[in-house]
């Protein structure tokens, strides 16, 4: 068995969740992780799937991705083994929309010592006042005070909210 | 001990009430304590996790890496419930769930009664780290998994925020 990671891109439109899951667990795929979302007038999948080494995915998907429009992207996944981390800080970022928050907040974030695990951002508000609000989480490296230092020396303009997680395990 | 992970069923089985604390309890709260030290950096255990369906749990936080509020290493008989105040979202993972975590709403606050190994009976107040994982055990007992009240990590915007004092 190998490993990939597949990237499928197009407009959205009904059912492309279900033929590309429904064509990949008849070839004997079998889905792990997977993110998929609506990302303005596309939809995105991103899937990590376990296969046997036999089997060509651009080829199960071929027919899928021509009849619906979808861009396929390909990765193999090097390391079939690796634990998933659990991210120990979560931060939320929001305010008035304007270029470079993300740039902004991740470069302080990454050299604070800040590994994302998970990012997601959206905007709100109105047409005329639009809000940019950001969430990630991620394991603090440096400690978690390297990376609140690193938070209160960004521009006032933008709320920004650090949280230890603390995980329970029970 | 064996730790019972899902998709084991039994794992979604209610427990029974303890009628008497013999030896035989008292013998199996020492193997559960152990089953407990043996995972890693559980803070609590129910008895189900290591099948055996009677209303027992141990829950100690007061060894956490960044200090929270606790009553110390709490063995609970026949716990119960009273009463919940407040609501808080916060990642959990569980022996029986290995290798994923989840977001979990729980009350904030909550009310107990049960008895220890003494046979003494107990009413206190229990409030955020120590309530959740309280609250997590005893969904245990009732055959509950975190796995049955997880909550999406994108619906987590902000509020955490709002039930900060």
């Amino acid at each position: 068995m190998k490993c990939s990671v597949l990237t499928l891109v197009g407009a959205d439109q009904a059912g492309i969740v279900a033929a590309v899951t429904d064509a990949l667990y008849k070839q004997g795929c079998s889905l792990a992780q997977a993110s998929m979302m609506r990302l303005g007038a596309n939809f995105a999948i991103m899937l990590r799937v376990s296969h046997d080494e036999a089997k060509d995915l651009r080829n199960i998907l071929s027919e899928i991705c021509e009849n619906m429009s979808l861009h396929l992207h390909i990765d193999e996944d090097v390391d079939t083994d690796v634990l998933r981390p659990d991210p120990d800080v979560q931060v939320t970022v929001y305010g008035a929309d304007r270029n470079g928050i993300v740039a902004q907040v991740t470069s302080a974030l990454a050299v604070a010592g800040l590994n994302i695990i998970d990012l997601e951002t959206d905007l709100g508000g109105t047409k005329d006042k639009p809000i940019y609000i950001m969430t990630l989480e991620g394991l603090a490296t440096k400690g978690v005070e390297s990376l609140q230092n690193a938070l209160n020396a960004l521009n006032s303009d933008i709320e920004v909210n650090l949280d230890e997680i603390n995980t329970l395990r029970g | 001990m064996e730790i019972l992970t899902y998709p084991d069923q039994r794992l979604k089985q209610i427990s029974e009430s303890v009628e008497s604390i013999d030896k035989d309890v008292l013998n199996f709260i020492h193997e559960l304590e152990q089953a407990r030290m043996a995972g890693p950096g559980a803070v609590g255990i129910a008895a189900p996790q290591v099948n055996n369906f009677q209303r027992i749990v141990i829950v100690d936080v007061s060894d956490m890496r960044k200090p929270v509020d606790n009553h110390g290493h709490l063995i609970m008989i026949n716990p119960e419930i009273a009463a919940w105040d407040g609501m808080h979202m916060g990642r959990e993972g569980c022996l029986s769930v290995p290798d994923f975590t989840g977001n979990v709403i729980r009350a904030e606050k909550i009310k107990l009664n049960y008895m220890d190994e003494t046979g003494e009976t107990h009413e206190f107040e229990s409030s955020g780290f120590e309530a959740r994982a309280i609250q997590h055990e005893l969904d245990h007992l009732d055959g509950l998994l975190f796995l049955d009240r997880l909550v999406s990590r994108r619906s987590d915007l902000f509020k955490r925020k709002n039930y900060k004092k």
